[in-house]
């Protein structure tokens, strides 16, 4: 992130935090938004949270860890799901997931180095009947395998490349 | 304003809507990954161009998976007609076909909702609905869920206005004697838990919306919510009423931003007309709604770990008692309920007991409701009355297996249900029954499964998801799924003993008697049920090494058939990603099983006209490598 996001994510994180002061949010709305912000948990940002609410940072450590959709490290460019609910996995869930992992480089649950992809496995997305589903970016990859999966990568790849 | 007024305004809204020409797209999630939105742009360009002013409404889903996107389009003085999988090029023959002309466009459609004497299905003589029977989810798909005078027009909100007029004490009795019971999954009497809410001393009491359905495979509270979201509202702010509560929260998954943004709209336009807030329609009652979002965690779906979540800590089970209903959020009174158990009380209250209790068995009362999904040929969204057998969900209601396969079990409640086999096809389905099958309704998934889903794989998917989301408070949760896991990893890949049977299932009593809660309670059950009803594969996989349905990776090898394989075709060769592929031009390929990864992507890539991929188990009745022109597999 360069300096100028970092300034402007520093003041919406004092946004959120001000807010809830007048509204009295949860610790879990509050840290969705964060994440909202800055793609991540970062430490800094929860040691400020714990400060607001007058919690132990420990006590906030423990809810972001506990929680799925927490993360603590920021995601690539791409952010890839692969479902992993019952009825993707009976339909080949695993062999998405894996062919991913080896066209990527990366194991499930990192970010590439170049930061351009990183690779989530989720419990269910709620689309049964297009399973094994992927999502890259919000767009859903329905009906997948392990070629199909390799294959939409491709425009991914490619509109990384100019950048490099 | 009193509510005849309100009622009136709605009913002239939608009256006047039905008086024109409008469409319906069904838009929630499931819609949307199959294209919806897309549809809906569509719709609008091609109306534009054409110069046409017709409605086009988003709405929530009618329960047909199989058929999204799908499309209605209303005519006054013609017929209603849903059309399915519309895509987009299929718009400009919808807008150009039925819309402005006058053909039905029947090659698209699925059919209509009033009798008629031409070629187009009857929606409700279709095989699936005539098996069904909708109470909670009779609105879904057919009306804006933004706009709440689309629900009370078709009767929302009634059922309030009537309990603002009755004591708190008849409402709690006419739900004790509906005998509904919560769907949260475990079927507690809704009833006495309004009923020792009510009782408990404290202020202010809370009502609690459990929408953190976390269980993999099941998706109806989010559809309800997404489509019919008033209906929920309107059972939580009657409980409220029932239970002395001022204030209510839907616990909503933040994995569900669609269902979010609809119960927000909802909330602020019950707001808007009175039917929330401050003197709710001139009662002097009281009630707000506040959403509280979630992050994600199984074991949130249990009521104490529910409200240790929406307290800001880690939601993690307390012991009980205290009953929520006595010690819940900030240890006051709090009433806590599942989506469709609060979305059955408008119907109860508005209806009647005798219209509900007449639906359904002895001890299990009313409909329940379930998302179909793995091997079979129609999945999406049920609601059947209970006691119907699982044949009939299968066979008429989710239209037999896929491709005619064989079916082979059917996982219901997820990761705390249980398989049901083919023998027991026959029980009806209820709370105890399903119980008693070593199974639980649950949250309501139901899983097909065919011949070629290994009951043992299926297992260890689930005990892996457990061991993962154990909060990790009781030891016997914690290390036990962890054990279960790793015994069944070993069974997977062929490296168990006989004797682990036995340590599985004593291992597996252990737990359900150590854990405090639901989560660890049923972690075991779908270990339990496929020891108890597919024995003979967990031998297979220990004693022969051989995995029956060629799932278990370390079980199995790929093998091309030398004499179907076109010697011309390189596919395979072109996408082996570890090389393990050999076989010249002209050549019959050979896969080196050595350097074989087991990915499958050469099966999936071998053209169908040859099929000459095959998986093989045990290992070791691959057939010998045969080697033509010199060039051998094992040199690579």
């Amino acid at each position: 992130m360069n300096e100028k996001g970092e300034e402007r994510s520093a003041e919406e994180l004092h946004t959120i935090l001000e807010e809830h002061k007048n509204h009295g949010k949860g610790l879990i709305p509050i840290l969705l938004e964060v994440q909202k912000e800055f793609g991540y948990l970062p430490k800094e940002a929860m040691k400020k949270v714990a400060e607001v609410l007058g919690i132990r940072p420990v006590d906030v450590w423990g809810v972001a860890t506990f929680f799925n959709q927490f993360r603590l490290t920021p995601l690539g460019k791409n952010h890839i799901k692969v479902c992993m609910g019952t009825a993707c996995h009976l339909a080949g869930g695993r062999l998405v997931l894996e062919a991913l992992e080896r066209e990527l480089k990366i194991k499930v649950g990192e970010t590439s180095d170049d930061g351009h992809f990183s690779l989530e496995r989720v419990a269910c997305i709620g689309c049964c009947m297009l399973a094994p589903v992927m999502v890259i970016k919000d767009k859903i990859y329905p009906k997948m395998s392990s070629f199909k999966a390799e294959e939409s990568l491709i425009p991914y790849r490619q509109e990384s490349k100019p950048e490099d | 304003m009193i509510f005849e007024e309100i009622r009136k305004r709605a009913v002239d809204q939608w009256e006047a809507l039905r008086n024109e020409t409008h469409i319906l797209v069904g838009a929630a999630t499931c819609g949307r990954a199959a294209g919806a939105l897309d549809v809906i742009d569509a719709f609008k360009n091609e109306c534009s161009r054409q110069g046409l002013d017709v409605p086009i409404i988003p709405v929530g889903c009618i329960g047909l998976c199989y058929a999204e996107p799908l499309v209605i389009i209303s005519k006054p003085e013609s017929l209603r007609i849903a059309y399915h999988n519309i895509t987009q090029d299929f718009v400009p023959r919808l807008v150009e076909g039925y819309i402005m002309g006058d053909d039905p466009c029947l090659e698209l459609a699925l059919g209509t909702f009033e009798t008629d004497d031409r070629e187009v299905p009857y929606i409700p003589e279709l095989p699936r609905f005539e098996h069904e029977l909708r109470i909670i989810l009779r609105r879904g798909g057919y009306i804006d869920p933004e706009n709440i005078h689309h629900y009370i027009a078709n009767g929302g909100y009634g059922s309030l206005e009537k309990a603002l007029r009755m004591a708190p004490e008849q409402i709690i009795e006419e739900i004790k004697k509906s005998g509904l019971r919560g769907r949260g999954g475990a079927g507690f009497h809704t009833g006495l838990k309004w009923e020792s809410c009510h009782h408990a001393n404290g202020t202010p009491k809370y009502v609690v919306c459990n929408a953190d359905e976390g269980d993999p495979g099941a998706f109806m509270d989010r559809i309800i919510l997404e489509s019919d979201p008033h209906e929920v509202i309107e059972g939580m702010i009657i409980a409220g009423y029932a239970v002395g509560a001022q204030k209510g929260y839907i616990y909503v998954r933040a994995e569900y931003p669609l269902a979010i943004d609809r119960i927000r709209n909802a909330l602020r336009q019950g707001e808007e007309i009175g039917i929330l807030g401050e003197n709710i329609l001139g009662s002097g009652f009281c009630f707000h709604i506040g959403i509280a979002e979630g992050a994600g965690a199984f074991v949130s779906g249990e009521a104490t770990a529910l409200v240790a979540a929406m307290e800001g800590r880690r939601s993690e089970p307390r012991l009980r008692p205290p009953r929520l209903a006595e010690a819940g959020l900030w240890g006051l009174p709090t009433l806590l309920n599942n989506v469709k158990t609060f979305a059955y009380v408008p119907f109860i209250i508005g209806s009647g007991i005798d219209e509900f209790t007449s639906i359904g068995t002895e001890k299990s009362k009313g409909t329940a409701v379930f998302t179909l999904a793995g091997k079979i040929q129609s999945p999406g969204l049920a609601e059947v009355p209970m006691g119907t057998t699982l044949r009939s969900v299968v066979y008429d209601i989710a239209g037999g297996m896929l491709n005619e396969k064989q079916f082979k079990a059917v996982q219901i409640g997820g990761p705390s249900g249980g398989c049901i086999p083919e023998s027991l096809l026959d029980i009806p389905i209820d709370f105890d029954s399903l119980r008693e099958a070593g199974s639980m309704m649950g949250s309501g998934g139901m899983i097909f499964m065919d011949e070629n889903d290994c009951a043992v794989d299926t297992a260890r998917f689930f005990l892996d998801f457990t061991a993962k989301e154990s909060c990790g408070k009781c030891t016997m949760c914690r290390m036990g799924t962890l054990q279960l896991l790793s015994i069944l990893d070993d069974i997977t890949t062929g490296k168990a003993k006989m004797e682990d049977l036995e340590l599985l299932r004593q291992l597996s009593e252990d737990i359900k008697m150590g854990s405090l809660c639901g989560l660890g309670r049923s972690a075991p059950n779908p270990v339990l049920t496929t020891l108890r009803y597919f024995a003979d594969e967990y031998r297979a996989h220990i004693l022969e090494k051989r995995c029956p349905a060629l799932v278990c990776k370390d079980l199995i090898a790929y093998y091309i058939l030398p004499e179907k394989c076109d010697r011309a075709c390189e596919h395979c060769i072109l996408v082996c990603p570890t090389e393990a592929i050999k076989g010249g031009k002209g050549e019959i390929k050979v896969i080196n099983q050595e350097k074989c990864s087991k990915c499958g992507t050469c099966l999936e890539v071998c053209p169908p006209q040859y099929c000459a991929i095959i998986k093989i188990s045990p290992i070791c009745n691959l057939p010998p490598i045969t080697i033509e022109k010199g060039d051998s597999a094992e040199g690579g």
